[in-house]
């Protein structure tokens, strides 16, 4: 059982890590214009890479 | 504009909106430069699909200059930054060119703290939904090995997820916190005093629980009751936040700027707010005034209709003043700014919006009434609990832990979010239609109304005369006299003709007519008197004389057209049994004539501000609910006053600011509000009656000690879920 040692932190990190990545997409205003983004997939690109 | 790809079609491509028209003025004022780089808000109205996106994105990168443009689809924000030359008003050309209505945009104070109130709701929410995953990971073992478990594992686990939940109980519950201190501080109670109440004896419990090496620890239900219930908090921020953006943006599409004369003679743009008392102000041929003023030079008609509901101009001159929401009609004219409800008009009309706002404040929201209620309930359950369980000879450690139970597995998730989602719901499905809701209670009040009262000018009818009589070939010659003029009725003129020609040497007359010269022959237009006619016809709208020199004078007929579904849509409420009046501030004759096309019975006319108001005041002593609508600022008073009102898009800022929600497109939205307000409230009652069922089950299980951290888990999360989906239904049916 003294896996767990080593398990809790990971999984707590891993959590942690999708907690940062949630506050960053709040900060860098993602959830601003929902529908936007939505149908900014369907724009074609006339420049492609 | 360069790129003829954009100029196939004007408007949205997907068909979803009109083009709309522009309302804006010079924007320059609203320009706000740093570092070189100039950058303008814009409110775009109209765009509503990706076509729209690229479409306005890509022809205004087309600008020279421009830097940076970015279009919000969601609410409807353009941003466009450039280095150089103003660019302001080719931007909003640009738009008006490819169909869209466009205004200058700035966010107000409480838009700004509105929004960082949502978004640290928001990042509240996303702690505490990490928190409650990771206890939840920890409890699910601890439930999974229950009898197998040895106590120190157990011991450890209860701690680690302690661990966690302090720090986010504090982050996180501070929002309820915070307001439960502040009401008991005032001495009240809300209904944030129980759920923090239930947070706090749920995590110290659970300490000593965890402490003593006991079996249950309820960090998890007091991380989920407290994800719950913010889910509530922000969404019920959002809403607000949502509602008072759209009555901001339907304030901005009217134009704020002013000329002004500065102090060295030059004219300057200004935002109205940057208008002192005692500044020289230019209104123009055809400008709508922002502001009060007192004419000093020019003579000029003025149509009056937003400010007193008369739908014929009338001629103003020196020392007269006119009000904001004025539009001058023929003449420039120059005017001294007024300071704020100076004059007796506006400081009344400031008086009843005070008087109707204190009236409507009194209504008690469904939610707060559930919540007096319950709160009681709740308490005492729990106290009772407590004592029942010490009385029956159990330790107290044990009865300690059995009252928590009860007071964590009653804690209001799904009251909290009966309402608020409904709400939502409700709101966002009135959006797509054109309705924008100010205020989320709205919804409760809209659903009870008993009995319609309308304005007529702008509301039940267009506010803009229509020839009604035919002349084909002297009506082409009038064109060409009204073409020079912005009276409404030579609009009305022109529009009936066509486009053509324009008479030579024309001369406007303000408040007579216009003079001008055809095939050699001199005409005149205007009031029968000045065109030189004695034998005035009987009419039942406005007239306009026609004549030449030698030839008779000929009498064109106009009125004021109703809206194209007003009569389809007075039927409708006449089905449901909803009495329905007129209350005008505009001629008998005009207001008989529309309540006649209508069929309706009771209307008057001539009525002034206060006395929109005094029938109010009647109608609500006898114990109606009334929906006022109405969009001139003579009826900012009685739309404050009523039960619920609603207001037209092209309202007075006053008047769509003193009612409930906008609408826009016809009358039959009227109808369709009433129906979803009418569903939301249904919905509501019904959640807060699962609320209620969910109670019911839940308390006999906690009393009688029942109550393992797993049950309260399930029970919480299904409710709220109950609740969610249920509100959902606001959707279904009716909608077209």
């Amino acid at each position: 059982m003294t896996i767990i040692v080593y398990l809790i932190p990971v999984a707590l990190g891993l959590g942690l890590l999708g907690l940062i990545a949630f506050l960053w997409s709040v900060n860098s205003g993602q959830y601003e214009d929902l529908d936007g983004a939505a149908h900014r997939i369907l724009i074609d690109d006339d420049n492609p890479l | 504009m360069t790129d003829t790809a954009f100029t196939v079609g004007t408007g949205c491509p997907s068909g979803l909106e009109p083009p709309a028209a522009s309302a804006a003025g010079d924007l320059s004022a609203f320009v706000r430069t740093k570092g070189g780089v100039s950058s303008l808000n814009l409110s775009v109205r109209g765009a509503k699909c990706g076509g729209c996106l690229s479409k306005i994105e890509a022809a205004l990168q087309a600008l020279p200059g421009v830097e940076q443009v970015r279009m919000n689809l969601s609410n409807g924000k353009l941003r466009v930054a450039w280095r150089g030359p103003d660019l302001a008003n080719s931007v909003a050309e640009c738009l008006t060119q490819l169909g869209y209505g466009v205004a200058a945009f700035s966010e107000d104070d409480t838009a700004k703290a509105r929004k960082s109130e949502e978004r640290q709701l928001l990042v509240a929410m996303g702690v505490a939904a990490f928190a409650l995953a990771n206890i939840m990971l920890l409890s699910v073992s601890v439930w999974g090995g229950h009898g197998e478990m040895g106590l120190q594992t157990r011991k450890a686990l209860h701690a680690i997820s302690g661990l966690i939940a302090f720090p986010v109980l504090i982050f996180s519950g501070r929002h309820f916190f915070q307001s439960a201190w502040a009401a008991l501080k005032h001495g009240h109670a809300n209904m944030d005093v129980p759920i923090s109440l239930a947070l706090i004896l749920a995590f110290g419990v659970s300490v000593w629980e965890t402490a003593s090496g006991g079996e249950h620890a309820y960090f998890d239900a007091s991380v989920m009751l407290l994800f719950f219930l913010l889910i509530g908090r922000f969404l019920d921020a959002r809403l607000r936040r949502q509602a008072h953006a759209a009555a901001h943006d339907l304030a901005a599409l009217q134009n704020r700027s002013v000329t002004r004369r500065s102090v060295t003679g030059t004219l300057e743009t200004v935002r109205a707010e940057d208008v002192h008392r005692g500044d020289t102000i230019i209104l123009a041929a055809g400008e709508r005034a922002v502001i009060d003023m007192k004419i000093s030079t020019g003579i000029s008609s003025v149509d009056e209709s937003l400010v007193t509901g008369e739908s014929l101009p009338r001629t103003v001159q020196r020392g007269e003043t006119i009000y904001a929401g004025t539009i001058n009609l023929d003449q420039p004219m120059t005017g001294e700014a007024l300071g704020e409800a100076t004059d007796s008009l506006l400081s009344e009309i400031a008086g009843m919006l005070e008087a109707g706002e204190q009236n409507r404040a009194r209504y008690r929201k469904i939610a707060d009434r559930a919540v007096s209620l319950y709160v009681p309930f709740v308490h005492t359950t729990a106290a009772l609990t407590l004592v029942a369980w010490l009385m029956l000879g159990a330790s107290p450690r044990e009865a300690i832990l059995v009252a928590v139970a009860t007071l964590i597995i009653t804690c209001p998730c799904a009251l909290a979010l009966a309402a608020p989602v409904a709400q939502v719901v409700a709101s966002g499905n009135l959006f797509k239609r054109g309705i924008f809701l100010r205020s989320g209670d709205a919804l409760e009040r809209l659903a009870e109304v008993d009995h319609i009262v309308f304005d007529k000018t702008g509301t039940l009818t267009l506010g803009t005369p229509r020839l009604v009589s035919h002349h084909g070939e002297e009506l082409a010659r009038a064109a060409c006299l009204a073409r020079a003029s912005r009276h409404p009725l030579s609009r009305a003129i022109v529009e009936a003709a066509g486009p053509g020609e324009l008479a030579d040497q024309i001369e406007e007359t303000p408040g007579l007519g216009v003079e001008g010269w055809i095939d050699e022959q001199r005409y005149r237009l205007g009031s029968a008197e000045w065109v030189g006619a004695e034998r005035a016809r009987e009419a039942d709208g406005p007239t306009l004389w026609f004549a030449s020199d030698q030839g008779d004078p000929i009498q064109f007929d106009f009125e004021d057209q109703l809206q194209a579904d007003a009569a389809a849509a007075l039927e409708g409420f006449e089905h449901t049994n909803v009495p329905v009046e007129i209350l005008s501030g505009d001629t008998e004759r005009a207001v008989s004539r529309v309540a006649d096309q209508l069929s309706i019975t009771t209307w008057r006319a001539k009525v002034s501000p206060q006395g929109k108001v005094d029938r109010l005041t009647t109608l609500r002593n006898q114990g109606k609910k009334v929906l006022m609508v109405g969009d001139g600022l003579n009826d900012a008073g009685a739309l404050a006053l009523a039960h619920a009102s609603l207001a037209p898009g092209g309202a007075m800022d006053v008047s769509q600011s003193a009612s409930d929600a906008v609408y826009s497109g016809g009358l039959s939205a009227i109808s369709s509000v009433l129906a979803v307000a009418k569903r939301t409230r249904g919905v509501m009652l019904q959640n807060f009656g699962l609320a209620a069922a969910y109670n019911l089950i839940a308390v006999p299980i906690a009393v009688t000690g029942h109550v393992t951290p797993l049950i309260a888990a399930i029970a919480m999360s299904a409710s709220s879920l109950i609740v969610t989906l249920n509100a959902l239904r606001i959707n279904q049916g009716g909608t077209q």
